[in-house]
């Protein structure tokens, strides 16, 4: 057997490339004014920044809006059924290793029919970087509550108010094991694109929620943190060794208490020198937890940027390793000899 | 077995059936494996049939937890593990009660005495002892005191009395070698092999293997040994091959034949697992076993290896079939090769996980949604996996297309002898991989379009990640014929919808005709598909043996059918479908063929028996129920009339 992944790369140096060689022929079908529209922008002017081939490159989406993402994409694309697309990532990017995967996912193909596959793909660390578009509402299917919807949401399907406790996607990755999580919104283009730019770098399995406004079925679901006027006192960003800090000033800060929480505070009555310092690569994930679930809700102060950004064995290069182990040990396959491998006898 | 005599040399038989049977951790499946793989060397030809229960370890004595072991062996080809033992070995009084009913009377039993003491009688359920209440009468009856040789000749090995009482499979095993003039040297080699690390129950077991071989020799209880010499089989290097065995290494075959890698995405079910376990062992082939999450992350990941350009594989039975339905589907509109291989279970839901059934036909054929046809290839015995499997492998890379093949729980653990290949004379497999744009767009540009069709194939261009040029989506939307494109026009879709039906049903001309046994003058023809291929060929010669006039024929391909088999099928009078279903292939035969197909059926978790196909086919032939009524007699009359020479056929069961 032949791997394809072992071919060498071709000699001919990555070619530059401009948004628009990564855009496809295809007539983008989202609702004029969806938050996705701003994040297909993001994701194709960030490719040619990466310093990647589009021949290399494969998006792999389920079902839901944002699932159309790869038909829009010229690169390889594959539009797939309903939460499924983290299990076809693994075999994809498993046996793979020379093609970058990116999954595009939504908050109700990814935490809900596709919940299994996500949390297993993020623990095994398979090597693809997830973007999970979290609008907290059903938008393909016409207004339906999600698993990422408030308490008490009045949709189509809850006419009286959900009953449901939400998940938070980044408590759910962590708890996962995700060795890469973190969290931007539609309307940074600047910070969505450092953001990926920072996913697609980690080596094993990324994740990240871009908070996504799906202006038909639940319009300004985020505008309260991500409006122009509110974002500097209401966003976080986390900077790797940085007290955490954030308003026009500087002025606010995150502190951890002696009982092990986190408070928001004024820098003004605690000291600089008292405020949580952000550390991406500290192994134990509780304090990256205690961040992602910071606010309650987009209505509070909510950290952005890169929570956790830990190396860990990948998936697809441990399997590729018990390969080369068992072929240095055994010698390559040879299929006379396992047809043999039984006790045989000889009829003359 | 019944008319022995007093003999000084071992006596000839032309073959004989064992069945070992005991506690589920009495070791019963090993013994059984040991005598089968000694007689395999022996020269013999041999089926089995290994029948345990669900439960890793039931209660100990109750009949819920007996597990155990049939081999056939023979001096001549056979077909079947054989209808019913001439020797049963019960290690305890439930293994007694459970399978008593199955041997004909006179027939032999060799039982563990010191097991049949009170406790074990009431958990078995004997009011009384059966060896000394006359109800055994009709059976040459051997008691052996098992347990306690067994524990005597460890006594001064340093073994605790507990774990050397654990040995007695290998006493048995050491009688009935004896008993059946099994040479000792490969038992004891093997032995010595598998318990290197642990050398007390190494000489615990080497100890009670001999024991039990030295005291048929000297007990003097047994009036003769006996002897099934070689069977005069195809010259060729043969090994004893269970069915998941067969399809582990047809699929490294087949990934060696096409050059493609191997990505197995799996999630343990009985009876499938072992093809899992298998392939997980040979890592030097490069092959990536995937054990997922669950049995739709299975069949995802081999699909999103098959996209990679992988070949993609993914084994389930019983209720995982369900679940990859959805995936399926999505195979079909993505046109790409994919494996699913069910090991067939009894059914419905968790149904008999352990048991066979072959009643998963309609479902492989029509369980999705939407028009969603693909191949569907069936295995007929343990070694036919092989062969099925790479036929299934090749219809799938060369139609990109999902194939289901169907194997089951008998052919999975059954084995058989198999001659081994001549690597030489495997089917080379062309991935034929998309290498360059294959369409010139309005512009004047070339352009890939992912559908653009083989015209004799009907099949598109398979073109995984990595080429410039050639970069395309795919999707489970309904897409445009040629580019691919999502499209929901309606004469679009019923031209997609009709391409790929005539894509799969034009596969009838790339497989063989059917394959007819025929005798000439036969009226009725007896016509199978999967593992009911030697009970039904061992019924057949029965009929045959008879004077009567019967043809054979068995599907390897049920869809599409042979190309031939409508004008098959309207050559014979009448045609008889025997299935371990409810009739299954039968309605597919009658729904393609209009043909009067009566179906024959039996869903009891085990294999047809020879005696009652036999049965069924007189009953065809004769046509009245008078000639029912004596077929049966004749079958409960024990065995049939030795095998005559008949001129088609060199099965013999009986």
């Amino acid at each position: 057997m032949t791997d394809l992944a072992d071919a060498p790369p071709p000699a001919v140096p990555v070619p530059v490339t401009t948004r628009k060689d990564w855009s496809s022929d295809q007539e983008v079908r989202w609702c004029p004014g969806c938050g996705d529209y701003s994040i297909l922008a993001a994701v194709q002017m960030l490719m040619p920044e990466l310093g990647v081939r589009r021949e290399s490159s494969v998006f792999l989406s389920g079902i839901g809006c944002a699932a159309r993402f790869p038909y829009y994409m010229n690169t390889y694309g594959l539009h797939s059924i309903h939460g499924r697309a983290p299990a076809i990532a693994t075999g994809l990017a498993t046996t793979r290793p020379d093609l970058d995967v990116w999954v595009v996912t939504g908050d109700g193909d990814a935490l809900s029919i596709g919940g299994n596959h996500l949390i297993h793909a993020l623990r095994r660390n398979v090597n693809i970087t997830i973007l999970l578009f979290n609008n907290q509402i059903y938008g393909l299917t016409k207004g339906q509550y999600s698993p990422t919807s408030e308490v008490a949401k009045v949709t189509k399907s809850t006419p009286f108010g959900s009953l449901e406790q939400p998940f938070n996607p980044l408590s759910l990755a962590l708890g996962a094991e995700a060795g890469f999580v973190a969290r931007t919104h539609d309307m940074d283009r600047k910070h969505m694109m450092e953001t990926f730019r920072r996913a697609h770098a980690h080596r094993g399995a990324s994740f990240v929620e871009i908070y996504q406004n799906c202006n038909v079925f639940n319009d300004g679901a985020f505008e309260q943190i991500t409006g122009k006027e509110h974002r500097t006192d209401m966003l976080i960003p986390l900077v790797h060794g940085q007290p955490i800090r954030f308003g026009a000033e500087g002025e606010h800060g995150v502190l951890l208490r002696s009982d092990g929480s986190l408070e928001v505070v004024e820098v003004s009555d605690v000291g600089e020198e008292a405020l949580l310092v952000h550390d991406e690569h500290r192994d134990n994930p509780g304090l990256a937890f205690q961040l992602s679930r910071l606010a309650r809700g987009p209505y509070e102060p909510t950290p952005i940027g890169v929570f956790r950004d830990v190396d860990r064995p990948e998936y697809g290069a441990e399997m590729a390793r018990q390969i080369d182990e068992a072929t240095i040990r055994r010698g390559a396959g040879d299929l006379d000899a396992l047809l043999r491998s039984g006790s045989s006898w000889t009829v003359n | 077995m019944s008319d022995t005599t007093q003999h000084e040399s071992p006596q000839l038989l032309d073959r004989v059936v064992i069945r070992f049977a005991g506690d589920s951790g009495d070791g019963m499946q090993l013994a059984g494996d040991r005598f089968t793989n000694t007689s395999a060397l022996l020269g013999n030809d041999l089926a089995t049939f290994p029948d345990f229960p669900a439960e890793i370890r039931a209660p100990a004595g109750t009949l819920a937890g007996v597990s155990a072991f049939q081999v056939h062996i023979s001096d001549h080809a056979i077909s079947t593990p054989g209808d019913s033992p001439n020797v049963l070995v019960a290690m305890n009084p439930a293994a007694l009660k459970a399978n008593i009913e199955s041997l004909p009377k006179g027939a032999t039993v060799i039982v563990n005495v010191d097991a049949f003491e009170e406790r074990n009688l009431a958990k078995a359920g004997y009011a009384d002892n059966p060896l000394s209440d006359g109800s055994l009468a009709a059976y040459t009856v051997y008691e052996v005191p098992m347990t306690s040789i067994t524990t005597e000749v460890s006594r001064d090995a340093g073994v605790k009395p507990r774990d050397a009482e654990r040995s007695k499979n290998f006493f048995a095993l050491g009688l009935i070698s004896w008993l059946y003039t099994r040479p000792t040297e490969a038992t004891v080699a093997w032995i010595e092999q598998r318990y290197a690390g642990k050398p007390l129950i190494l000489e615990a077991n080497l100890r009670a293997f001999k024991a039990g071989f030295h005291f048929g020799e000297t007990a003097e209880l047994f009036e003769s040994s006996y002897q099934v010499r070689p069977a005069a089989l195809d010259p060729g290097e043969y090994v004893n091959i269970t069915g998941n065995t067969a399809v582990a290494w047809a699929l490294i075959t087949a990934a060696t034949q096409s050059g493609l890698p191997l990505f197995l995405g799996t999630y343990p079910i009985t009876p499938a697992s072992d093809i899992l376990h298998e392939l997980s062992k040979h890592k030097q082939f490069g092959v990536r076993t995937f054990q997922a999450e669950d049995e739709i992350s299975g069949i995802g990941a081999a699909l999103g290896a098959s996209f990679g350009g992988s070949l993609g594989v993914t084994t389930t039975s019983g209720p995982g079939i369900d679940l990859k339905s959805e995936t399926m589907g999505l195979a079909i509109s993505l046109e790409l090769p994919l494996l699913i291989i069910d090991i067939q279970r009894g059914g419905p839901s968790t149904g008999l996980p352990t048991k066979t059934e072959q009643a998963d036909l309609l479902h492989a054929m029509y369980g999705r949604h939407g028009e969603a046809p693909l191949p569907i290839v069936a295995a007929k015995t343990p070694s036919h996996c092989f062969e099925a499997t790479l036929e299934a492998v090749r219809l799938a890379v060369k139609y990109r297309t999902p194939v289901i093949l169907l194997s089951d729980g008998y052919l999975a653990n059954g084995t058989e002898p198999w001659r081994l290949p001549d690597l030489v004379d495997l089917p080379v497999i062309d991935p034929g991989f998309a290498t360059a744009p294959n369409h010139t767009d309005d512009d004047g540009n070339e352009v890939f379009w992912p559908y653009l069709r083989d015209p004799e194939t009907l099949a598109r261009p398979w073109a995984p990640p990595g080429l410039a040029g050639l970069e395309h989506r795919i999707g489970g939307l309904e897409k445009s014929d040629g580019s691919g494109n999502v499209a929901y026009d309606g004469p679009n879709h019923e031209k997609m919808t009709r391409l790929r039906a005539a894509k799969i049903a034009g596969i009838a001309h790339d497989i063989p005709p059917t394959d007819v046994d025929d005798q000439d003058g036969a009226e009725v023809l007896v016509i199978g598909w999967g593992s009911t291929y030697g009970a039904i060929a061992a019924g057949v010669q029965r009929v045959r043996a008879r004077g009567h006039k019967v043809a054979q024929a068995h599907l390897v391909h049920l869809n599409p059918f042979p190309a031939d088999l409508g004008e098959v099928l309207s050559r014979y009078k009448r045609v008889l479908v025997p299935e371990v279903n409810l009739g299954q292939l039968s309605r597919l035969l009658r729904a393609e063929y209009l043909v009067d197909a009566i179906s024959f059926t039996q869903v009891q978790g085990i294999p047809f028996r020879a005696a009652a196909m036999e049965a069924a086919i007189l009953q065809q032939i004769d046509g009245t129920a008078e000639g029912f009524a004596a077929a049966e007699d004749r079958a409960a009359g024990g065995p049939s009339p030795a095998h005559g020479s008949t001129p088609t056929r060199k099965v013999s069961d009986s």
